[in-house]
Parts: structure tokens; sequence; C-alpha cells
């Protein structure tokens, strides 16, 4: 998917957890909206897209989406 | 059923204390309040009466309906005279049936004795009347002064007044200001010369009638009259079924003539509208045998080849094939579903069981996304349910009324009517909008403080009238501590408490001085009873849920939840919204809102549907658009929806759809997308089908087939083919079955059979063994999720900011007579109030830019430019614009930009830049739809002609 549409979405969603005094909290926050939401080819492109450098990504966008765990191909063919 | 109602006279009264009384000999015990009529009808004595009617406060103008009372003088009118206790009532005697002969000698004197041609023959309380009062002979004659030669006004699409049969009984009167509130009619002049007018003495069509019907209705006599029943005669039979168009979801009596409507009457015993209606659910149903319909299954290899008439088994076969195709060359999750909100229960529940059983993935949504998705996140976030917390009925408890960003009188005209009532009983009003919308001033009412924001400014209202409730002592203690969660209570007051948040920091950037938000905070904090509604002015923005969150916080710390008159309502905007929303129409959620996630959940449903289910959330519309147009989404089945025209950023939609290989669509016209579709699978309306609806209150109402479908198939029935046709069988024979299965598998659905709506009409879920009746209030004694979560909810200004390009910002809404993307309610009269979308601008604004009332202006935003005709007007402020968007020439939503809901992806339909400027062509959008519509309906014709 063009990719800047996935990085606005999570940029988007960073900043409403920007808001969260305890930084752990708030990647937690980021980490968990876009596992619960995101279908897994999203959630591939904008890890592969955090771990090229992540151009455009928020700081809170860029960790939480580090941290997300690998999407296994099998879960979408 | 018979299409005779049994009219108790006066309305119900309800009271703890009881009072008993004789009625005729009988003994007859009601509530205190109650009137003589009215017990007297409840035990079986009907006395004679015209004026009264038991929608009505009574008005004691007839003299028809006089009684004896034993100890008192005279003859007391029984509408009038309340009941006491110990009263000796006689309701025959001779010389109460003198009184009401000469009373009725005296009507009928003045009334054209044309009874066995009138339209209302046999149906006609005059005429009954004269019967039962034994009337035999007029002795006044009619050669002097009467009104029979009074013109017929005939100037509304939907019925007519015929003055010469007017009894000036004023129920019309009394009907469009109580029950509608409108106050469009009067009765003019005194005694013999009084008449009904509607205004000024002008016709119906230009006085303030909003044509909900509601006096045609209460009229006793033939004088307002359908024309629907003028033209076809009086019907034999009714069905009660519940109203397609809105979230209100009135029940109504179609009354038939065989397989034909005649009239849609609102149903007294309705639980949503309790006997009202606008203008949408009463009259405008003649799209159902509208000519546009198609009920032949089509097909073509592309978009742009003619369709080819083909029979069920062919459609389905091509379209099952296609699926299988795409999905063996480009995986499982390369085809998905859409639902509608206009559709049954039961019909988006088997869409989105064919998504995940049959195709394999979770790829299904529906169009809530693109309207209260927001509700959904932000109520289960906060109280633990998606849905709104009251019924209708609540309102009638409430001191204070907040609307924010909802138009009820245009959008939920029903209820709007319900709140107009209670507002003119005293409960004060708080309008949060952009818009100066018509409940801020109309008859006896007028709102306490409209908070006029800039759009897109809604968080930091809230946020703001949330700080001042907490910086000055006004929150609910007792309520926060027994009731939410207090470590999220203690984050939320440290965020919310900050003067950043204060009325006078945010007031350079909402617009709304600082001391409106003071009192209006104070208002609602101590007012009583408060009860916050909103709609998609609340949801359509970037922070969509954000705001959604911060209304729950505000009602929480109010302590305003749990009872009625309060409570957190979302007026949802099409029928079954909230229906589509609970079968689990979204990519994340199995019905019931239980996430794709849960084992245990999904091990439940595996177990039923005896298939294994993908634990992975799917995509949401706006996603399957994005993929489609990187090929990794190439096939789609959508039923009731027109994602080309109601969805944003146009372009970006329909390039999606003609990048897609299959694209199927199930509808009742040949809307905008399936001008871009491979297969066209004919729908059946609401007429047509069984099934059920759920409204905005979480009520669940039978939806019943009064004719046949015109395609010959039930919509669920299609889905089944479909879904056998892929090898995954379905074998439902009635969509009661499908709702047994719904109640199975969701807990909130337990208590829900069809057996039970029968009996009791409708049910608000949750329904199951402790709520075997349903739930009228949530979270009565504690919220769904435990304790009340507050949620910090920063403010974030939108992206979509004004420039020196685009300096004004453009919001959207509806109107009243139209509804959604217009494809039902544009084919039929009611394009006489509104036949295309136009542009509102500030008086100001069009100055400079030299735009007059009426002229043609390009809008052009970030996304696109349209072309529209301007209205100049001080609804709307300096600076902002508005526009409907019910024709899909009007391109409302190529100018909206793709901006949406950090959470829930809902489109930032309210706010975008735009600059607008006189123009003398149709935009170039505008030129290529023309061309393509007109290709595809072309190619639609040569199909229909080859069929000829
Ligand atoms: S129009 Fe009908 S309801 Fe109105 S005053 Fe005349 S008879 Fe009564
Ligand atoms: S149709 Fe409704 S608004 Fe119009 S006059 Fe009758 S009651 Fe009033
Ligand atoms: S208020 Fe809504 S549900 Fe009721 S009649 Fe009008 S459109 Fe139908
Ligand atoms: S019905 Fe009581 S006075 Fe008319």
């Amino acid at each position: 998917m063009e990719i800047q549409r996935l990085v606005k979405m999570a940029n988007d969603i960073s900043r409403f957890f920007e808001a969260e005094p305890d930084h752990d909290e708030a990647v937690k926050g980021v980490l968990g909206h876009i596992s619960r939401f995101w279908d897994p080819r999203m959630r591939r492109e904008i890890a592969e897209h955090a771990a090229a450098g992540g151009s455009g990504l928020t700081d809170l966008a860029r960790e939480a989406v580090s941290r997300l765990p690998p999407v296994t191909e099998a879960r979408t063919a | 059923m018979g299409i005779r109602y049994i009219d108790l006279g006066t309305p119900v009264r309800t009271s703890e204390r009881e009072v008993t009384l004789e009625i005729d000999g009988t003994q007859v015990t009601v509530p205190e309040g109650t009137s003589i009529m009215r017990a007297a009808a409840e035990a079986g004595f009907s006395i004679p009466k015209l004026c009264a009617t038991d929608s009505l406060e009574p008005f004691g103008s007839c003299r028809l309906c006089l009684v004896e009372i034993e100890g008192r003088k005279g003859f007391p009118a029984s509408c009038t005279t309340p009941v006491a206790e110990g009263l000796v009532v006689r309701t025959q005697s001779s010389a109460l049936a003198k009184i009401r002969r000469n009373v009725m000698e005296l009507y009928i004197s003045d009334h054209p004795l044309d009874c066995l041609t009138c339209s209302a023959n046999g149906n006609c309380e005059l005429q009954d009347m004269a019967g039962v009062v034994g009337l035999r002979e007029v002795r006044y004659g009619y050669e002097g002064a009467n009104h029979l030669d009074s013109p017929k006004d005939t100037s509304n699409p939907y019925f007519t007044f015929d003055p010469s049969k007017c009894i000036v009984c004023s129920r019309c009167v009394r009907a469009c200001e109580e029950t509608q509130g409108t106050f469009a009619l009067t009765i003019d002049g005194r005694g013999f010369g009084s008449v009904v007018s509607a205004g000024q003495n002008e016709d119906f069509m230009d006085s303030e009638c909003v044509s909900c019907g509601a006096c045609v209705q209460a009229c006793p006599t033939a004088t307002l009259m359908e024309k629907s029943v003028i033209e076809k005669g009086q019907a034999e039979r009714s069905v009660v079924t519940t109203c397609a168009y809105c979230g209100v979801g009135c029940s109504f009596r179609a009354e038939m003539q065989g397989t034909e409507v005649v009239r849609m009457v609102p149903n007294k015993d309705g639980h949503a509208n309790h006997g009202h209606s606008c203008v949408k659910g009463r009259f405008a149903i003649g799209y159902a045998t509208h000519k546009d319909r198609i009920t032949q299954p089509m097909i073509r290899a592309s978009i742009h080849d003619p369709w080819k008439q083909v029979t069920w088994d062919e459609a389905i076969a091509h379209a099952a094939s296609e699926f299988r195709r795409i999905q063996a060359e480009h995986g499982r999750g390369a085809v998905g579903g859409i639902t509608s909100s206009r559709c049954t229960n039961e019909e988006t529940y088997l869409v989105q069981k064919l998504v995940r059983a049959a195709f394999g993935n979770n790829n299904v949504d529906t169009c809530a996304r693109v309207c209260h998705s927001p509700t959904g996140y932000g109520l289960k976030t906060t109280l633990g349910e998606s849905a709104g917390t009251q019924a209708f009925d609540s309102v009638e408890k409430s001191d204070v009324i907040m609307v924010i960003g909802a138009n009820p009188t245009d959008g939920h005209p029903v209820f709007g009517s319900r709140m107009k009532r209670r507002l003119r009983e005293g409960a004060k009003l708080i309008v949060i909008d952009p818009r100066t919308i018509d409940l801020v001033r109309s008859p006896h009412v007028s709102a306490s403080y409209h908070l006029k924001l800039r759009p897109g400014t809604n968080v930091a209202v809230v946020n703001a009238l949330a700080h001042v409730v907490m910086t000055e002592g006004l929150w609910n203690e007792s309520f926060v501590e027994a009731r939410c969660d207090g470590h999220a209570f203690a984050k939320w007051r440290d965020f919310i408490v900050d003067p950043q948040n204060s009325p006078e920091a945010l007031e350079s950037e909402t617009g709304v001085p600082a001391e409106q938000i003071r009192g209006a905070a104070r208002l609602f904090a101590t007012g009583g009873n408060a009860a916050i509604y909103y709609g998609l002015g609340v949801t359509e923005h970037s922070q969509g849920s954000t705001m959604v969150m911060g209304i729950a916080n505000l009602a929480m710390a109010t302590g305003n939840i749990g009872r009625e008159g309060v409570g957190v309502n979302p007026l949802r905007g099409q029928n079954n919204v909230q229906g589509s929303c609970d079968m689990g129409s979204f990519p994340h959620e199995l019905p019931g809102y239980r996430h794709v996630s849960d084992q245990i959940t999904r091990q439940l449903f595996e177990g039923e549907w005896s298939v294994r289910l993908e634990p992975e959330p799917g995509l949401r519309i706006p996603n399957m658009l994005d993929a489609a147009l990187d090929g990794s989404f190439r096939g789609i089945y959508i039923e009731g929806e027109d994602i080309a025209q109601s969805d944003p950023d146009t372009q970006h939609v329909t390039a999606a759809l003609e990048a897609m290989e299959c694209v199927v669509v199930q509808d009742i016209f040949l809307n905008e997308t399936a001008k871009y579709a491979h297969v066209f699978l004919p729908g059946a309306t609401f007429l047509e089908k069984n099934g059920t609806f759920t409204n905005a209150e979480r009520r669940i109402s039978p939806v019943r087939k009064v004719m046949p479908p015109l395609c010959g198939k039930e919509d669920w029935e299609v889905t089944q083919m479909l879904s056998n046709a892929l090898g995954y069988p379905m074998n439902y024979s009635h969509p009661s079955e499908i709702m047994d299965e719904i109640a199975r598998l969701t807990p909130t659905f337990a208590g829900v059979s069809y057996d039970k709506l029968e009996r009791l009409g409708s049910l608000q879920w949750p329904c199951n063994a402790e709520a075997p009746e349903g739930t009228p209030t949530m979270h009565v004694h504690e919220f769904v999720r435990g304790k009340g979560n507050f949620v910090v909810t920063r403010y974030v200004p939108t992206e979509e900011r004004t420039s020196r390009k685009y300096p004004l910002i453009l919001t959207t809404g509806r109107i009243l007579s139209q509804y959604n993307v217009g494809a039902q309610t544009r084919r039929t009269p009611n394009v006489v109030w509104h036949d295309e979308d136009r542009l509102e601008i500030h008086p100001s604004d069009a100055e400079v830019r030299g735009v007059r009332d009426g002229d043609w202006v390009g809008v052009r935003s970030r996304a696109g430019e349209t072309v529209l005709r301007a209205v100049i007007t001080e609804r709307v402020q300096p600076g902002v614009v508005y526009t409907t968007f019910h024709f899909p020439e009007s391109g409302a939503n190529v100018i909206t930009t793709d901006n949406s809901d950090w959470a829930t992806n809902c489109p930032e339909y309210k706010v975008t830049a735009v600059q607008v400027e006189p123009v003398t062509q149709p935009s170039e959008w505008q030129k290529r739809f023309r061309s393509f519509s007109d290709e595809q309906l072309a190619l639609l014709a040569r199909q229909e002609s080859q069929e000829a």
C-alpha cells in the first residue's frame, strides 16, 4: 500500500497517545492499537518501513512500530 | 390485521394513585388524572366524540362527548373532565342523545353529503358519529351560508386539504403543535367564520409545514387526506413494520390492498415513535416501485461492456468462480465484502459470516465506518459497550439537553419532535454546532447556549466544559468514587484541570467566548438530569473517537449516566447503523463486539460454523481501497452500499473500484458504485422481506414482508446462494433461523427471538436471562466494563487548516426531505423540497467574492473541485460554508479529503479547507462524471433493449 498513507495513520494514532504521561504506556498504546486494528499486510509494510529508517514517522510511532511482532506470510496468504 | 385503530379519546396518564368510579353501572379503576372518556373507553363504553383523540390533549370544543354525573349540574364534557373517586357517570340517556343529535345536525348541515364518493368513506369519524347518535334528518338545509365551495389545496405532493369538509375540530392544529412542534396551522376567524389555515393564509407548500403527516393522521374527516388514498381507496388490511430510513426506527402500519401499499400510517403502539412520523417514512416510499428498479441479475466482463441479463444461477456461479480465481491467484486476503446499515440484522450477519467463513478472511466492513465507528470505539473504551445508554423515552425526564453536532429536526425528525416537546415543557437546551440549526430557535424553543464553535474544535470545547466542571467543584464526587476507575480518573483530572484546557486559553482556537462555555458547563453540571445527544458532527472528524470519549468523560464526571433523563446518546444516521455494528460487520470484531483475536469467542463461532476462523483483523473500507490500488485486493461483494457516492475522496474510490477484477453489487438501483460493477445482483426493499432493524436506542424491531420481492429473492437468500456456490453451505429457510443463531452466539442477544418480538413488539438489547424483556437504560448499577474509564482527551488540531489558497472551511450535513445518498428519496416527490445540493455561504464571504444568491460557484479543495449553486445565509458563520450530499452529481465527496479519525479511519467529512469562486460551467470532475454516467446508463439501456 502507499506507505505515506500508512505513515499518516500511524502518526495520527501516536498523536493521541502522546498525551499519556507515562512513556511506556504511550508506546504500548500505539502498539496495541495497531495490533488490534491493522490487517497483517499493513503491519508488515509499516514495520518494514520503520526498519528502513521510518521516514515521516513521529518518534513515538517509530518506536511503537519497531516493536511490532513479525507478521508471517502464511497468515495473509 | 384490520385498518381501524381503537382510539381511547385522550392520552394515557400515569400516576401512583388509582381512582375508582362507576360508569354505566360498572366499577372502573384507572390512574388519577385519566379523563372520564378514557376510563369509559378502557372499560368498553365508547362515548361519541369528534374533537378528542388519544394522541392529543383534550380540547373540549365539539360538545359531543357530554355525560351526566350524579350530583353535578349540567352535562360536562367527558374528554376534559378527569375521573374522581366515587363518581357515578352515565354515558347514555335520552337527554344526552338529544343534545348529541343536535350537535351532529349542525355539523352535517355544513358538510357536503357526498359520503358514497368520499375518499374517507368507511373510515370517517364524522360519518361514524352521525350513525352512533342516530342522526336521521338535517333541518337547517344547505341553502344557508356554508363552506361547501371553498377551494381545495393540493399543493403538498402527498396530501390534500379540502376545507369544505372541515368541521374545525382543531385536531390538526393541535397535532402540528403538540406532536410535531412546528406550529404551521392556525384557526383563523371566529364562530361560523373560523377556518383552518396553513401559515398566513398560504397554501401548505408555502407554509412552515414539513409534511410530517401528523395533521392528516389526526383529522377525523376527509379534509386532510393522503392523495394515495384518494387515488386508490381505503386499504383492506395492514401489516406492522419498521421504517427503513433513519435511526429513529419508527414503527408503521403498512396499509395494503392486495400487494400494493395504499399508505404508511405511524403505529401508535410503536415504542420508538408512539404514533408520530416524518415525511420520509410516512410518504416517501414511491422508490420501491420506481421504474429504475433493476430486477434481473446481470454480468459483464469489463465495466465498459454492456450488461448481459442472466439467471440467478449464472450470476451467482460467475461471481463465486471469480472470487475463487482471484483468491487462487492473489491469496485468500485478496477479496472482501461490505455490508450496509440499510440492510437488516440478519442480512449483515450473513454477509460477515460469508466473508469470515466462505472467503476465509476478515475483510468485512460496513458503512458505519464512515459515520459512527468512533462511537463504537469511544463508548466501548470508556463505558464498556458500543451503544447509546438510553431509550428515546428518557428525554421526557431530562432537565438539560445538550445537542452536539447533530440536527435532530432534520436528521432524526420524530425524535427531534419529542425533544422539542420536552423543551417546551421547560427543559434547558445547549447546542454545540458551527451552524445555527433549527433547534436553536424554533416556536416556543430557544437554546440557553449556542456554542458556535469553529469546525474541528469539538475536543477543545468538551475539554473546556469539563475543565470548568472540575475546577469550579461542580463534579459528582460520590458517583465518580463509587462507579469509576480511580486511577484513570486521577490521571484525567490532572490533565483536565491544566490551565491549557480552560475556556479562556482555548477561546482563540474554538471561537467560543469563554463566558459562554463557563455558563453552559455550570448549567450542564447543576441543572438536574443532563443528557447528551450527538451526531456525525462529533464522529466525522480526525478526533472523532477522542470527542466521543470526551463526551463520556463529561457525563461520568457529572454523574449523568445510569438512570432515565441522562446519558450519552449517539443519534445514528441510517436505520440499522446500530444493528450492522452489533452484527460483527467490522473487520476486527465478531458479532457482539468481540475481537477476532479472542480465542474463546472464535472457538464458539468455529464450533457453530464448522470452519476455522482467521485470528487477525481484516481490512477496513479505506484500507481495501488502498490495497486495491496496490494490487493486493481485487474482488469485493457490496451489499446495499454506495461507496462511490458516500465515501470521501471520490476520485480515489472510483480509481480503486476500476482497479478491481470483480466488483459484485447487490442493490435495488444501479447506484454509483454499480456503475463500476461486473456483477449486479438485484436487491429487495424493506417492504419485500422479513428481518429486523436495530435503532439508535438499541431497539430491535421487526421488518415484515408486505409484498413479494420484485426480483424474486430476499437479500439474505442471495447471500446464502453465493455462500453455497463458494462451497460453504448455508441452509436457512427463514430469517428467524438466522436470528436464532445470532442469539445462540451473542450474549447480549441471547433472549431475542421472532416469537418474543411478535409478542412484545420490539426489544432493546441487552436481552438475556438477566433482562428477558430487554434493557431500556444501560449501566444502571455498574458500567458494562465494571468501572467507568476516564480517558485523557488531548486536543490535537486537524491537519486540514485554512490557508491563503483555501481560506474557508467546508462542513457537510443533511436535510429533512432527503436521505443519505438520496438513491431512495430522489426517486420520490420529496424532490419538491430539495432538488439539488447547494452551498450555504455567509453574506460577507459571498460579497468579497462577488457571489450572488443562486450563482454557480466552484468549490475547490486539496482533493478536487466541484460546482454548486450558492445560497447566501447567516445560518453559517463567516469563514464556514456548508453543503448536503444527497445528489451524486454535486460531488460533495470529490472535495472531501482522506483525513480520518485516528482510531477508526472514519473520514473527516466535517472539515475541508476550500476556496469558493463564481464560475460559469461544471467542474472537470463533473464533466467526467456526467460522461461516465451517460455511458453506463447507455450500457444498461442496451441490455434492456436486447431483452425487449
Ligand atoms: S382539517 Fe380536519 S382536523 Fe383540522 S379542523 Fe378540519 S376536520 Fe378538524
Ligand atoms: S404535515 Fe405536519 S408540519 Fe405540516 S401542517 Fe401537518 S402537522 Fe404541521
Ligand atoms: S423519523 Fe426516521 S424512522 Fe421515523 S419516519 Fe422519519 S425517517 Fe422513518
Ligand atoms: S370530544 Fe369532548 S368536546 Fe369534543
